[in-house]
């Protein structure tokens, strides 16, 4: 059946008209419909697919005509009806332009007067070439993107400091500049401390633990973790150095990364010499031992450092930073206690973590109280694990190892399979603690306790001798604000501790005491 | 350093979210729409980077030649008497080269209405068989100076009009525009499609000759630029710069009219149709790309135009070949009764505007059909923006209101269309599939990657 509604002297423009139509034609039961101004070439075009009724070839020139060919009167009236409100519809505000995406680099760059650093997170195998044009257009470059040759790494980074640029990574997850959160960073205060990072976790954590402690950072340079080996040469390492330690607002600098190639320590070294301001370096399992230069302060753990740091911001006695970590001990040491009593057989300790550089700082801490920890990122390669899924003693695994992390987001956004395996180490009689960590921050998973409790709750229910210890990476300014994880968590009956060392700490204490016994 | 020193303002190419802590902490950023390039073989990237001097030199040299074109009406006069090649048993078509057995739908019903027109068939069947027979030869429109809309059919008798562009001395030639509906460049044959061109011939085509030699010569460039400041891009919307060249002929047509009806009819005519000036911004595009033709490691794209099977693309720098691949079908808002499944890939020399900065280059310019790109002001912005990711230069004649007369984007770059894989973009009208039904709708769309990808690596491996 056809219906027709003719609307008298209402001028609409035809491509208007059209898109009504196309959306009319979508209408359940509606099999053919028009929408025009009853013009006579109009009525024409209508004629050849049967819309013509004798009310439209009645209207007029100025008059708008509807017609819906329809199986049911139902569907045409609903039809009719639809084309009542998509006609009335007001028009969408033109957009201010403000928001609008550029159509490439120059059009960014002509958007952005001034633009003055990239972040770049797109496919790998694009990554280099966009590196190369953000540069020669005189920006600076993060290059959060992996999976770039190490040819193009050292390429970009050789051409970048020629133009006085910089080139942060590739694989660099976190930066903080000029007080901005980049890619995956947390918000924290402001202060003088400037930080270079080859291990975005380990940024992180010292930022965040700064930061929660009251002073603040100037600027945090990453610079991706093959920075520091032999093929690239601290490039980036060495210029961060430079640049922090020609900043007139960086006061410290604190230096993070997993052990560099020894040929290429020997360079930072060199170069942590001729900076008159003092120097804080944790190399997670490669402390230096040396005296470098009179205010220059090794540290074992990202806690250390971070202590250290603010102490020597702050112009508090270094022993401050021993007290700090003692109260923490002390703290633990009596949850430790009162953990113990509900142990019966349970002895083992299993972590599981999202942040690489947290596997590394857990391997320098546990082994001390606790005896031999395998890994599926072992800092010692006889404690390797043969399979990352199947874990036997005590052991901690880095969830975001490539071979848990191909066609799936990274654990600290996507929760899943951590969860599970949660539950199911839980299940394990001889899983006494769990040990974790929960990273917070622009990047992160942005609703963590939703996420994470219902695994939590179901690991006590499996378990009731589970002890569950984590640390909580994050600043209350953070967009899931640290304070409400926390709370979240503790009402779980999970103990949280500010730092990752201290969770390790804690973990490996219950586990000692528990042997002990 | 300096980083430190100034306001921190990001270009964020790759996941949005990560501009969220950049506002939270009301930091600037602007994110990048990024796209794949269209090559893979990183190493002919290379190789243009390391020409790009010389690239460069000669892109600006061709595309000054495009900018300086003064492209003006200076007659009308029949094919066979005024197209360089012409032959009574030549057809010329929209698009790349194209045999008989590969032409689509529209293009055979358009052959056929033209061997009908020509009188060297009476009715469709015969037709049919003669187009096939081998005793018609086909050609490019492009390769004989010519552009035409949609099949772009021309046959020896079919007035033309002629355009110089006076800066070069050099010509182009397109035919009249019949106006929308059922008509020949759509692929319709019948015998009204028939009639309306002997009467163009007959009537329409002497008495615009006569108003034109009167005239001496029109200025289209000039017609254009006010065209874009009253609201046409001059592919799709035409009613500006259709009622500009009404208001400079029709004195002339009443003068030299045969009688007054003839001029009423005449001008009625191009009242009628406000496509009428499309085949003049069509000849005026390609009288202008043409001056910046031949020029030596130049990649600025001198013609993009589509038959209906093949989409191709020729650059200044590779002399005549065509850079071929398979024609996409338009995203389109069709007429009542007729979906996509009816219609036809993409067909026309019409490209040929965008080609030379205007079209859906210079959309931004078009307010009123906004409607085909999204339905916002601010869409029709953003196409043309990114039109200036892959051209050379701005034009220095046309040029857009709303930013703030900024001239058009002119000059492909087709290393430029590789590398960023922006594709450029082009406005359309959609025929039916099918010979002799007819146009069944009007949208745009992006030119397909192929053609621009294969001109690219044939241009960057050539370089010497």
């Amino acid at each position: 059946m056809i219906k027709t509604v003719i609307k008298k002297g209402a001028y609409f423009d035809s491509v208007s008209l059209m898109q009504v139509a196309k959306k009319l034609n979508a209408v359940a039961g509606v099999m053919d419909s028009a929408v025009v101004m009853a013009t006579k070439e109009n009525k024409g075009i209508i004629k050849a697919s049967g819309l013509l009724t004798p009310e439209i070839l009645k209207a007029g020139d100025s008059d708008l005509a509807i017609a819906v060919s329809a199986k049911t009167p139902e569907a045409a009236e609903a039809a009719l009806a639809a084309a009542e409100e998509l006609l009335n519809k007001k028009p969408a505000q033109p957009s201010s332009g403000t928001d609008r995406k550029a159509a490439g680099l120059d059009d960014a760059v002509k958007m952005l007067d001034g633009a003055n650093l990239a972040v770049i997170s797109v496919a790998g195998r694009f990554a280099g070439a966009l590196a190369a044009d953000c540069l020669e257009k005189g920006l600076n470059v993060m290059l959060f993107s992996d999976n770039v040759p190490v040819e193009t790494e050292v390429e970009l980074k050789r051409s970048a400091i020629k133009k006085g640029l910089l080139v942060m990574g590739p694989d660099c997850g976190t930066a903080i500049i000029n007080g901005a959160p980049i890619a995956f960073a947390n918000s924290v205060r402001r202060g003088n401390i400037g930080v270079v990072a080859a291990s975005g976790t380990g940024l992180q954590e010292v930022t965040t633990l700064i930061s929660n402690e009251g002073a603040g950072i100037s600027q945090a340079i990453g610079t991706g973790g093959r920075d520091v080996k032999l093929e690239v040469g601290a490039l980036t390492f060495i210029q961060a150095l430079r640049m922090l330690a020609a900043d007139p607002g960086t006061g410290v600098i604190l230096l993070v990364s997993k052990p560099p190639h020894p040929a290429i320590l020997k360079r930072i070294t060199a170069e942590i010499k001729k900076i008159d301001k003092p120097v804080v370096a944790v190399f997670l399992g490669g402390e230096i031992k040396e005296k470098i230069k009179e205010d220059f302060y090794p540290a074992k753990t990202l806690e250390e450092a971070g202590y250290k740091t603010v102490c020597l911001s702050k112009g508090w006695k270094l022993g401050k930073a021993r007290e700090m970590v003692y109260d923490m001990n002390l703290k633990a040491e009596q949850l430790a206690k009162k953990e113990v009593m509900k142990k019966r057989r349970s002895r083992c300790l299993r972590g599981l973590f999202s942040g690489g550089t947290f596997v590394s700082e857990a391997q320098l801490i546990l082994p001390e109280l606790i005896g031999e920890v395998r890994s599926n990122a072992p800092l010692d390669k006889r404690f390797k694990l043969k399979n990352s899924m199947e874990l036997y003693g005590h052991a901690v695994i880095d969830l975001g190892e490539d071979e848990f992390t191909v066609g799936r987001p990274h654990p600290m956004i996507d929760f899943t399979l951590r969860n599970k395996m949660i539950i199911s180490e839980a299940k394990k009689p001889e899983v006494s603690v769990l040990l974790l960590d929960l990273v917070l921050g622009y990047g992160a998973n942005l609703k963590p306790l939703e996420d994470i409790l219902p695994a939590i709750v179901e690991a006590f229910i499996q378990n009731r001798e589970l002890s569950i210890v984590t640390s909580v990476t994050g600043t209350e300014t953070d967009p899931q604000a640290r304070f409400k994880i926390v709370k979240g968590l503790e009402a779980a009956g999970v103990i949280v501790m500010p730092s990752n060392a201290g969770a390790c700490r804690l973990a490996g204490e219950i586990v000692r005491l528990v042997e002990k016994r | 350093m300096k980083l430190f020193e100034s306001e921190l303002k990001v270009v964020n190419i790759g996941l949005e979210s990560f501009r969220q802590g950049l506002n939270d902490t009301g930091t600037r950023s602007v994110q990048v729409q990024f796209k794949p390039p269209l090559s893979s073989e990183t190493g002919l990237f290379m190789k243009a980077g390391k020409k790009s001097a010389r690239i460069n030199k000669a892109n600006q040299k061709a595309l000054t030649k495009i900018l300086a074109a003064k492209p003006a009406l200076v007659g009308m006069g029949v094919a066979l008497d005024v197209i360089p090649g012409m032959k009574k048993n030549l057809i010329l078509h929209a698009g790349p080269p194209i045999t008989w057995d590969r032409m689509c739908g529209p293009m055979r019903g358009a052959v056929m209405g033209a061997l009908i027109y020509e009188g060297m068939a009476k009715a469709p069947k015969e037709a049919e068989k003669l187009a096939a027979s081998g005793k018609i030869k086909y050609s490019p429109c492009h390769e004989h100076n010519c552009v035409g809309p949609m099949a772009g059919i021309i046959s020896a008798s079919m007035p033309v009009f002629i355009v110089k562009n006076e800066a070069d001395g050099n010509y182009s030639y397109a035919t009249q525009n019949e106006g929308l509906g059922k008509v020949l460049r759509y692929g319709a044959y019948s015998p009204e499609v028939i009639e309306r061109l002997k009467w163009m011939g007959k009537t329409l085509y002497p008495t615009l000759k006569a108003a034109i030699k009167l005239l001496g010569r029109l200025d289209l460039k000039s017609m254009v630029a006010q065209a874009l400041h009253m609201g046409d891009e001059v592919h799709n919307r035409n009613r500006a710069a259709t009622s500009l060249f009404y208001r400079a002929i029709a004195p002339a047509v009443i003068k030299t009219a045969r009688d007054p009806e003839t001029a009423a009819d005449v001008l009625e005519f191009i009242n009628g149709n406000d496509h009428f000036f499309l085949n003049l911004s069509m000849a005026l595009s390609k009288a202008s790309l043409d001056a910046g033709r031949g020029v030596k490691d130049s990649s600025l794209v001198v013609v993009m135009a589509r038959n209906g099977t093949d989409f191709g693309v020729q650059l200044s720098g590779t002399g005549g070949k065509w850079f071929t691949g398979p024609a996409p079908v338009p995203d389109a808002l069709y007429f009542p009764g007729y979906t996509k499944a009816d219609a036809n890939p993409d067909i026309g020399d019409s490209a040929i505007t965008e080609t030379n900065s205007l079209g859906g280059f210079a959309i931004a310019a078009a307010p009123a059909i906004v409607q085909f790109v999204g339905g916002t002001a601010a869409d029709a912005v953003s196409y043309t923006l990114a039109m200036y990711e892959i051209t050379i230069g701005e034009n220095n004649i046309y040029k857009i209101p709303y930013l703030n007369f900024r001239g058009t984007p002119t000059g492909i770059d087709v290393i430029k269309v590789a590398k960023s894989g922006i594709l450029p973009f082009i406005d359309t009208g959609v025929a039916h599939k099918k010979a002799g039904v007819g146009q069944v709708g009007a949208g745009v769309l992006s030119a397909p990657p192929e053609p621009f990808a294969k001109a690219f690596e044939y241009f960057a491996r050539n370089l010497k």
